[in-house]
């Protein structure tokens, strides 16, 4: 390529690298256009900052038994006054039992949810992008952990590590990473059959570079509507597991223990049951919605909405 | 002469259900370097099937069974790993029919040309980008260094095609193979692809190996032509001899299926009868019998081999090309 019959105009300026602040720009736009997805993302902000703010913003210590938090028939109080939203069945003040939960909820979905996707992704790409013997381990491997009951497997492995907020989130990553996996798999066999992962290989492109760079993008949409939907079964399962007592030890607060509490008590003490319930339908249906607009976004075949 | 290329007796065998096919059979040709060698014939004559063994491309169904592949002498088949990657887009490239899907739709244009660059002359990110820019530019893409961060769906058809060209030939490969690369576009924009794989290999002395099923496309680009019948090469020659006195009578049944540019229009334009064999539908004879104007009894029974550039028993008895 030394002498071109006519030599083309080169410019040699530096090509601008897409810019992170250019995308933060382009989300912020697009963010302001979707209302339910600002409305999702200003609900897990604000989630977020109650967690983390938990010991700030709540009145009451959210363990200790008040004796002006049961009647004087030694029933929960209803929301007002001083426990805004009532107390339970032990005279915890339920505000801030909602608070802390908060911690321990998001960082169950987040971080258990997170590294589930992690492995399941990395697995799922593996298996399918390699084929073979790698793809006969790692399938077999997720078979064997989805035949039990999911239930069943966690109490299965929390009485040998024993109940802790680690454990369970440990072992909730350990369940649900297969079904990810699963997923992933099957859209890399067909993605790894596409030309231009062929034609990336004639470049004598490297297999971990033509699965980081050339089939996760096209993954992007389904880990992120996998993920966020993963959100609200991890928060589930917890909820599950602490019912049967196997999940984060009282008296420590989670919002899927709360419920179960609430149940119990519904007909005479509903916000017992309402508020960590729709603190969780709130919380699911934001990470979902922010997950469909996050889908959208990164799209770069969508068309930019005006 | 020493040749770049040199596929000797190439057999490629699918597994399917009902057994194994070959759908190469004994294929061998050399490309010397700089040269420019076409490879003709209709669907399943093996063609690309042929192409897809030399890069090492053939999917889990496909075997090589027999013969051998070897580029400046060394054998391509059995490279390690690491060697074929090495190989593969630094030597010898690749030039697909479809730009659409060839080109990856969520990765920027940009990326896909720095990659290669990257990869196997180890350019930083910096001067892989100016490179690519200059590379764009050279075939012929406006505002190039803007467009690096464009997605492929913002290139019309001819642009992809460019800008597959310009990946080809990032790294100054000796050998560029290109599968029906113009199939897929216009009229127009099939003349300025070939234009351009003629310019930027030219430029590099890279030998082209140009997979068609258009004898034009094939004639006006290439110094020799290879014609493929049911997985075998039924003639060779140089691109005058084939086209002006082709000798086996399947090459002279695809010319005479071109349509004459001057004249009235055939009521019925040319066609030759029958169809191609199917995958192990495989007969003792010459594979194009079946349908051969000039077909014997001893055509049926014994399979021609390649005698004086061409294997076929009628031709074969005229001996050699006059």
């Amino acid at each position: 390529m030394t002498t071109p019959p006519e030599p083309p105009a080169v410019q040699h300026t530096e090509p601008v690298p897409p810019g992170v602040r250019d995308g933060l720009r382009r989300a912020g736009r697009s963010l302001l256009r979707d209302v339910p997805a600002l409305i999702s993302v200003a609900v897990l902000v604000l989630l977020l900052l109650a967690a983390l703010l938990a010991p700030l913003l709540a009145p009451h210590d959210p363990m200790r038994t008040y004796a002006e938090g049961l009647s004087a028939r030694g029933a929960p109080v209803p929301p007002g006054g001083d426990f805004p939203l009532g107390t339970d069945p032990n005279g915890r003040d339920v505000l801030s039992r909602l608070l802390y939960g908060a911690r321990v909820s998001l960082t169950i979905g987040v971080v258990a949810n997170g590294l589930a996707t992690l492995v399941g992704v990395t697995a799922g790409v593996v298996a399918g992008y390699f084929g073979g013997l790698v793809d006969t381990v790692i399938s077999r491997i997720t078979d064997m952990v989805m035949s039990f009951p999911i239930l069943l497997f966690c109490v299965a492995l929390i009485s040998v590590t024993g109940p802790s907020q680690r454990n369970v989130v440990l072992v909730i990553a350990l369940v649900y990473w297969t079904y990810l996996a699963r997923v992933i798999r099957g859209m890399v066999l067909s993605l790894r059959e596409r030309e231009f992962v062929t034609a990336t290989r004639t470049l004598g492109v490297g297999d971990v570079r033509i699965m980081v760079r050339h089939i996760l993008p096209h993954l992007i949409p389904a880990i992120i509507v996998y993920a966020t939907l993963g959100v609200a079964s991890s928060i589930l399962i917890e909820s599950s597991l602490s019912f049967i007592g196997v999940g984060v030890p009282v008296p420590e607060a989670s919002w899927g223990q709360m419920i179960d509490d609430g149940r119990r008590y519904y007909e005479v003490a509903p916000w017992l049951l309402f508020a960590p319930g729709l603190c969780l339908i709130a919380t699911v249906l934001a990470f979902n919605l922010a997950g469909d607009w996050l889908r959208d976004l990164l799209d770069p075949t969508a068309p930019e909405r005006r | 002469m020493d040749a770049l290329l040199d596929v000797d007796d190439l057999v490629v065998r699918f597994a399917t259900p009902t057994g194994d096919h070959p759908a190469v059979r004994g294929v061998s040709f050399s490309v010397a370097a700089g040269e420019r060698l076409g490879i003709v014939g209709e669907s399943g004559s093996g063609k690309s099937v042929t192409a897809q063994a030399v890069m090492r491309l053939l999917g889990p169904a496909a075997t090589v069974a027999s013969g051998a592949v070897r580029f400046e002498g060394r054998d391509v088949l059995g490279f390690p790993r690491d060697e074929l990657r090495r190989w593969r887009g630094a030597q010898a490239a690749m030039v697909f029919q479809d730009p659409l899907s060839s080109l990856n739709p969520l990765v920027r244009i940009g990326r896909q040309v720095t990659e290669t660059l990257r990869e196997h002359l180890g350019m930083d990110r910096r001067a892989a980008a100016v490179r690519a820019a200059e590379l764009l530019a050279e075939v012929g893409i406006p505002d190039a260094a803007a467009r690096l961060r464009d997605y492929p769906m913002t290139f019309s058809g001819g642009m992809r095609q460019r800008v597959a060209v310009a990946i080809a030939v990032s790294c100054s490969p000796r050998l560029l193979i290109a599968d029906e690369p113009t199939t897929a576009l216009d009229v127009t924009v099939q003349a300025q692809v070939l234009d351009l794989m003629d310019r930027m290999t030219a430029e590099l002395g890279t030998a082209v190996i140009l997979i068609s099923h258009d004898l034009g496309v094939v004639s006006t680009f290439c110094d020799r032509v290879l014609v493929m019948y049911g997985g075998r090469v039924v003639e060779s020659g140089t691109t005058e001899e084939i086209v002006g006195a082709p000798r086996h009578p399947y090459t002279r049944a695809l010319l005479g299926s071109i349509p004459a540019m001057t004249g009235p229009l055939p009521r019925r334009l040319p066609s030759i009868p029958g169809s191609p064999p199917q995958a192990g539908a495989h007969v003792p004879g010459c594979s194009f019998a079946p349908r051969c104007p000039l077909a014997e009894d001893l055509c049926h029974e014994v399979e021609p081999s390649m005698e004086y550039g061409v294997a076929c028993h009628v031709a074969a008895r005229a001996g050699e090309r006059p």
